[in-house]
């Protein structure tokens, strides 16, 4: 980790060397797949694997030199901590709403999501935010469900209410 | 004058009060997606594609192309009020439009965007009226070999024309075509890269990937820089329009050259955004203000927003008359295309004439709409931005669940934005470029098979590219494009040499 002035955070080349192992690894995969299943010539013409397989080799070219690349690079930070909490602050809250729409359907997720949202980081007051979240959720219902007639997942709430 | 008589029916087509009402709200919505952050015109049309399948395929592309002239015009608002370019393509407009804006000309800095936009986009329409239809009848012999060599040079000039490290585009390249072959392939029956997961026998929707890419990844861009909007304000009224139209004309050559920039970078795959920055710097270059650039010149917001109109629009041509997209938001197009169950490429010119001239027609159309709209409307849109970003945030995020949701109904593609919203942000960190990806997974099977078709009949030899003079050609063409820079760099030196021999001698 690189400490330059006050701002501290992870190094820009860590991510860049990580992410181009991830890809040399990824077309290392990608290429075992498709040469097992065979990336050669069968009498009926070229077999599923030649083009992918091909195009594996490639990228394992392209991610070797982005990596060498990368070896060289300056020091320089990726992400600083503050920013890094910052981007956690809505990355968290989206898993935990892609879990809730499994759970209770995308409509009452969603309204914990926007209501909640709106109380811890725009400091919004309880009521105003509950009235704008069940707002937007009954709009985006007759939106989707009633003129557009595309059924979005629904959960043990939408059952309860009969819709 | 075929393609006149052509482009009457296709007004005909566009001219009804349905699909003109799809145009008003097409280029609402697509001012909204292009004013918010992480709400852009790719990953605008991918979210609404899903709601057109039931459409009629000319409703619903007159519905999406008005939301992509509504996220070009509305990209122009957040960069001259906000100093926030809604759009990449819209960063070089900020240089001499914010200023504008604080020293209280954010009205007439307004209209000279939209003006200048709806100038580079009627080139660009009137490009495809002319040209398109010549493409797709010369694309008529095409055979599969031919098309290979065109997707291949398309794929080659990204990569030599491109402003980021060539070894990067390389590799979203290769992550693209890696992500579309995923699943099923269709003429063999062969489960390909899916590891046993039944998730992964699907394959990967291009929809989903673009709103992560897109979308997901702006929102966790924008958090990161903890944005507080502090704009201008601006009501348009029509006296500032009227005096800033009568001073136009004086520009006229930087708008013709502006448009010819474009729609050179548009049919090209350079796109909007190279576009836009290469006709401001060509203004600065040829103008006699042009050391007063950065400080408020109208050249300046003329320049760049002509170009990336033009660039946006003719961007739309290879994908009608080749089926070959010129942009990100031209290849979600595409694949809508082929949803609606209508082949791009030429013989759409012949089969589906009603729809070609229909959409073609639309587009004068949508212009004149949007301008008009954006005109009228600047007050409002500037107003969403003040909308604080707790509350736009989740917002746009549920949308954007909506959206990937409604692609197939499936709950784990909502987790497949989530995981492609991350990697889109990494990318953009580490300068990856996304549209490579984008272009690659649509085209990717259709690429794969015509280079199997093509090997096919010549038993597997790469000579088949080089078998006839067209092929040939097209495939030079595409090295000459892939080591573009190094030929230009050999260009230089052998001029300096020669120079440094001249002044020698």
């Amino acid at each position: 980790m690189e400490d330059t002035q006050a701002e501290r955070g992870i190094s820009r080349r860590t991510v860049e060397l990580t992410v181009a192992c991830l890809f040399l690894l990824l077309s290392v995969v990608a290429f075992y797949d498709n040469y097992t299943r065979g990336a050669g010539w069968a009498s009926d013409g070229p077999q599923s694997g030649y083009f992918p397989a091909r195009l594996a080799v490639i990228m394992f070219l392209g991610s070797a030199f982005t990596f060498v690349v990368a070896l060289r690079a300056k020091p320089e930070i990726f992400v600083t901590y503050e920013q890094l909490v910052r981007i956690s602050k809505v990355l968290i809250p989206l898993i935990i709403f892609t879990i809730g729409i499994d759970w209770f359907g995308i409509y009452l997720s969603s309204a914990l999501f926007l209501a909640i949202f709106m109380v811890w980081l725009g400091e919004f007051s309880v009521a105003r935010s509950c009235v704008s979240a069940v707002a937007f959720v009954v709009a985006t219902f007759l939106i989707f469900e009633i003129w557009f007639q595309v059924p979005l997942p629904k959960g043990p709430v939408e059952a309860l209410l009969g819709l | 004058m075929e393609n006149l008589n052509d482009l009457l029916n296709g007004f005909y087509v566009a001219l009804s009060f349905k699909n003109i009402g799809f145009m008003i709200i097409g280029v609402l919505l697509g001012i909204v997606v292009g004013v918010l952050p992480g709400l852009g015109g790719p990953n605008g049309v991918a979210i609404l594609l899903p709601l057109t399948f039931g459409m009629e395929p000319v409703s619903a592309i007159i519905l999406l192309t008005s939301l992509y002239w509504g996220a070009l015009f509305g990209g122009a608002i957040t960069s001259i009020l906000f100093n926030i370019p809604g759009e990449a393509w819209s960063v070089a407009t900020t240089f001499d439009g914010y200023p504008m804006a604080q020293q209280g000309r954010a009205a007439e800095a307004l209209t000279l965007a939209f003006t200048a936009s709806f100038i580079g986009a009627l080139a660009g329409v009137i490009l495809i009226t002319f040209v398109a239809p010549l493409v797709a009848s010369f694309a008529l012999k095409f055979g599969p070999a031919e098309y290979f060599a065109v997707f291949f040079l398309t794929f080659c000039s990204f990569i030599g024309l491109g402003k980021d490290k060539r070894s990067k585009i390389l590799v979203s390249l290769c992550i693209g075509f890696l992500l579309a072959a995923v699943g099923l392939d269709s003429v063999s029956g062969d489960l390909r890269m899916t590891f046993d997961n039944p998730q992964l026998l699907r394959g990967f929707d291009f929809l989903v990937v673009v709103i992560g890419l897109f979308g997901v990844s702006e929102i966790l861009v924008t958090m990161e820089e903890g944005l507080a909007f502090k704009g201008k304000k601006a009501a348009i009224d029509l006296k500032v329009v009227l005096k800033t139209w009568a001073s136009l004309p004086k520009y006229w050559l930087t708008l013709i050259r502006s448009s010819l920039v474009g729609l050179w970078m548009g049919v090209t795959p350079g796109g909007a955004i190279a576009a836009s920055f290469m006709g401001y710097g060509l203004a600065k270059r040829f103008s006699p203000n042009g050391d007063k650039f950065g400080t408020g010149e109208t050249e300046g917001v003329l320049a760049p927003e002509t170009s990336a109109h033009a660039a946006g629009t003719a961007a739309l041509l290879p994908m009608l008359a080749l089926g070959i997209p010129g942009s990100a938001t031209a290849a979600v197009l595409l694949g809508g295309l082929l949803i609606w169950g209508l082949q791009p490429g030429p013989l759409l010119f012949v089969e589906q004439k009603s729809f070609v001239w229909g959409l073609i027609a639309s587009m004068y159309l949508g212009n004149i709409v949007g301008l008009i709209i954006v005109l009228a409307t600047v007050p409002l849109f500037a107003a969403i931005l003040r909308i604080p970003f707790s509350v736009v945030a989740p917002i746009i995020l549920i949308i954007c669940a909506i959206g990937a949701y409604t692609v197939r109904n499936s709950g784990f593609d909502i987790w497949e934005m989530v995981i492609f919203g991350i990697i889109g942000y990494i990318f953009k960190k580490l300068d990856y470029p996304i549209a490579p990806l984008v272009l690659a997974i649509v085209l990717g099977d259709r690429t794969e098979s015509s280079f199997r078709q093509a090997i096919l009949g010549y038993e597997g030899s790469l000579s088949v590219f080089w078998s006839n003079g067209l092929v040939g050609s097209l495939m030079v063409i595409a090295l000459l494009l892939l080591f573009w820079p190094i030929v230009t760099e050999q260009i230089a030196a052998l001029r300096r040499r020669r120079a440094s021999a001249s002044s020698a001698s």
